[in-house]
């Protein structure tokens, strides 16, 4: 094919985008002067067809494909999901899901309600809250490759005259205080949490700026008033600040939570999911795409995708409540 | 986004048919916009696709005497042979200027692109009906996983005869799936290598273990110097952590049970955890469980998961490690500008056998696998099996990266080879003598051979014990 048939081609493809989209709009527009409620189909429809094409579909294709073997050559029934919740491995991997469920919501919020509060209001509060806000430009990769140096392990042998030296932060801290080097990534069950440490690094800052705003928001009538009743501090924090904020407090406890359940990109920079440490997303993209058994990956997904639905349905609600209010 | 203008409620009738009528010529407007936002698009798109081949011409060189040899591929004028593989800058640029004798002959036009996740990707795009014509496929396993697929197709009865000339019967066997030929050998690398540096050997009196038994005492004789721990070992490697150990333990195999039992091991003819097999486990064990033998230069034995791959021999150098099993194409991880040679700073040896006589190798290799049967295609996949490509290919890594590419080509002429490794491996790989055996990770089904087996080399060195460890490999073996 010639240059000039390509530009053919073009031109042609170029008209009958044209001609298409012009004949949706004018069909659009003669309904629309008539009032009829199917004009509506027409802005839904785009969307609806590509959540059919990019969610839908695939979705189910998901469902069925963790029914078959690791080739998807053959019916297996539930065996993927059975070998899920069996397998010693695999035992380990929702164990790991857990924990950082579990943690890391609790700890980034904690941590950024906290700072939220000891920074309202003080002197350099926007200089203190960039600070904590800036591990959140930094992707999870990023992160991943900065604590994996912060962790570094070299031997330290007190008797021999030269050491190679500490490449990580953390073991350098320690032989500085005199005891030995950790190999921090490597002993279970402790490595989760050391990796669960950067998820909390990078979303403490984003508790923080929300909860900061949501405190910011308490009328400060109420808070006046409650002053005026004698309450002191904690009292303040407790019936005043917290019931305040707490549909801002589930938002992001949630919405970390969820990032939790997806937690790919930390584990897999810092250890591959070895050592213990994997965790369902990262399971599945190595049952699928390295071991070449796309039947359990495809049910690690679906298991990932049931997880989240409680979560996401649970911060609907609990938005739809606070939108009632 | 212009469509979306609100008409404010209760606004009158007129008001409305006014807005009406602007909303209108606006959504005209925006259409116009759109298409030529689009066409601008596609006109960049077309930009990049559309040039023309500017090698060739109207087949230009196929009149003089350096296209002699090409003359039988035909005029391919105008056609374009795509190549996808996992070999990226720098090593790409020789492959890339090896086809040009090739390109300005016969007119055609090779376009080769290759990225990191090649192996996950040629899967997924062999599945999805979008395969390049030819990828350069790493792995006998990976080639059958392709061949399942049914888009690749057998390679023709002159790529078959040059590899019957030019390999031999069992490099023919490695492309062969199912009774059917279908990818040539291109390169080949070899992995039963020690490290070690010439000077420390010669300072303190060491000799160039040849038998299984005097490297054991060799060790021994390190370890109780003091001066250095015998070995350094390093297995990390993202994702792959693992796949160094699983090198040792195939050498071992090789040494400690035989070829034969290697073949029927791999092949799951005898069970992962057979008793041969943990034998040659142990034997492993016995060298790099020992915290009296390693891990030079990195700490106790633990640190053999932790530490990288590339990282790991590079203690050599400073004299805190004095040897390192590791592959031919380690040579690239020593800093630029390190003399690697007999008389350098670093060079390797052949790890040896039971006795001096035998001669096993474990290697690995690269395999010219098509998807697609047209003439172009089926020229360039005979002129890659060719010596012709070999030497020049020989000679391209030789300029470029000095080195850092050989094949297990008979036709291989060995002075087009720079690099002492190299000329080493060469020797090696081409030695009548030599019994070659293909990396076996490599050609064990994928759950086993890039997950089971990784894993379980990782927490083997992590402290699990020989049988628990072979019990769970084998395990995951698929049963279909």
């Amino acid at each position: 094919m010639n240059v000039a048939d390509k530009f053919l081609v073009m031109v042609a493809a170029l008209l009958i985008f044209a001609a298409i989209i012009g004949l949706v709009l004018f069909v659009v527009a003669l309904l629309e002067k008539r009032g009829a409620r199917s004009v509506g189909w027409f802005f839904v429809g785009p969307t609806v067809l590509l959540l059919v094409v990019g969610l839908a579909y695939p979705a189910v294709r998901t469902v069925v494909r963790s029914l078959y073997n690791a080739a998807g050559s053959a019916f297996i029934g539930l065996s993927n999901y059975t070998t899920i919740f069996t397998s010693g491995d695999m035992l380990v991997v929702l164990r790991n899901t857990v924990l950082w469920v579990v943690i890391t919501p609790f700890v980034a919020t904690a941590v950024g309600l906290l700072y939220a509060l000891v920074v309202d209001g003080a002197r350099g509060e926007a200089a203190a809250k960039s600070l904590i806000f800036l591990p959140m430009a930094i992707s999870f990769v990023g992160a991943g490759i900065i604590w994996k140096f912060v962790y570094e392990y070299k031997y330290f042998d007190p008797t021999l005259a030269n050491n190679p030296r500490q490449i990580g932060l953390l073991n350098q801290v320690l032989v500085w205080l005199g005891m030995q080097p950790k190999q921090f990534l490597l002993n279970q069950p402790w490595n989760n949490l050391f990796l669960i440490v950067v998820m909390i690094w990078i979303q403490a800052g984003f508790a923080m700026t929300i909860l900061s705003a949501a405190i910011k928001a308490i009328p400060l009538e109420t808070t006046e008033a409650a002053r005026l009743d004698g309450v002191n501090a904690v009292q303040l924090f407790r019936f005043i600040t917290v019931p305040s904020i707490r549909p801002t407090l589930v938002v992001v406890l949630t919405t970390i939570a969820i990032g939790c359940l997806k937690v790919f990109d930390i584990v897999r920079t810092m250890t591959g999911g070895l050592y213990g440490t994997s965790v369902v997303a990262n399971e599945f993209y190595t049952q699928s795409f390295t071991a070449g058994n796309q039947g359990l990956g495809a049910a690690l997904a679906v298991l990932l995708f049931v997880l989240v639905i409680p979560i996401i349905v649970y911060n609907i609600r609990q938005l739809r409540r606070a939108e009632a209010r | 986004m212009l469509l979306l203008l609100p008409v404010p409620v209760g606004a009158d009738h007129r008001d409305v048919e006014v807005k009406m009528r602007r909303t209108g010529a606006r959504r005209w407007t925006a259409t116009a916009a759109a298409t030529m936002g689009l066409a601008l698009v596609l006109a960049a798109c077309s930009g990049s696709g559309g040039t023309t081949p500017t090698t060739g011409g109207t087949a230009a060189g196929t009149g003089s005497a350096e296209c002699a040899d090409y003359a039988k591929y035909g005029d391919l004028t105008g056609k374009t042979i795509t190549i996808y593989a996992g070999i990226v800058t720098p090593e790409d640029t020789p492959y890339i200027e090896s086809f040009k004798p090739f390109e300005k002959c016969t007119g055609a036009k090779v376009d080769y692109q290759a990225d990191k996740q090649f192996e996950q990707q040629i899967l997924v795009r062999a599945q999805a009906g979008n395969p390049p014509d030819i990828a350069i496929v790493p792995q006998p396993g990976l080639l059958a996983q392709l061949v399942a697929t049914g888009k690749v197709v057998k390679a023709p009865d002159a790529v078959g005869a040059n590899v019957d000339k030019f390999w031999g019967a069992s490099w023919k066997a490695l492309g062969t799936v199912g009774g059917a030929f279908y990818a040539a050998p291109s390169g080949a690398s070899v992995k039963s290598l020690v490290w070690y540096s010439p000077k420390t050997f010669a300072d303190n009196g060491w000799k160039v273990p040849t038998t299984m038994a005097e490297l054991t005492a060799l060790t021994k004789t390190i370890a109780s110097a003091g001066k250095m721990k015998p070995w350094c070992v390093g297995i990390a490697s993202g994702e792959a952590t693992g796949w160094p150990l699983t090198d040792w333990v195939e050498d071992f195999v090789l040494r400690t049970a035989g070829p034969d039992v290697y073949d029927q091991w791999v092949s799951h003819k005898i069970p992962f955890n057979d008793p041969k097999i943990a034998k040659a486990l142990d034997a492993v064990g016995a060298i790099i469980k020992d915290p009296a033998n390693v891990n030079g230069g990195f700490g106790d034995v633990s640190t053999i998961a932790t530490t990288a791959f590339q990282d790991a021999g590079l203690p050599i150098l400073d004299g805190t490690c004095a040897m390192h099993r590791q592959a031919s194409f380690y040579a690239a991880n020593f800093p630029s500008g390190t003399q690697i040679g007999p008389d350098g700073a670093v060079y390797a040896f052949y790890l040896p056998a039971e006795s001096a006589t035998d001669k096993p190798v474990l290697g690995a290799g690269e395999f010219v696998t098509a998807f697609a049967d047209r003439p172009e295609v089926q020229a360039l996949q005979e002129f890659w099996s060719t010596d012709t490509w070999a030497n020049l290919k020989a000679k391209a890594s030789s300029s470029i990266t000095n080195g850092g590419w050989i094949t297990a080509n008979k036709g291989l002429d060995p002075a087009n080879l720079v690099n002492p490794i190299d000329k080493l491996s060469a020797t090696i790989l081409l030695d009548p003598k030599s019994e070659f055996r293909f990396d076996g990770s490599d050609q064990m089904p994928a759950a086993v051979g890039s997950g089971a087996f990784w894993k379980g080399m990782t927490d083997w060195v992590l402290g699990a014990s020989t049988s628990s460890t072979l019990d769970k490999i084998e395990a995951a073996w698929p049963t279909s």
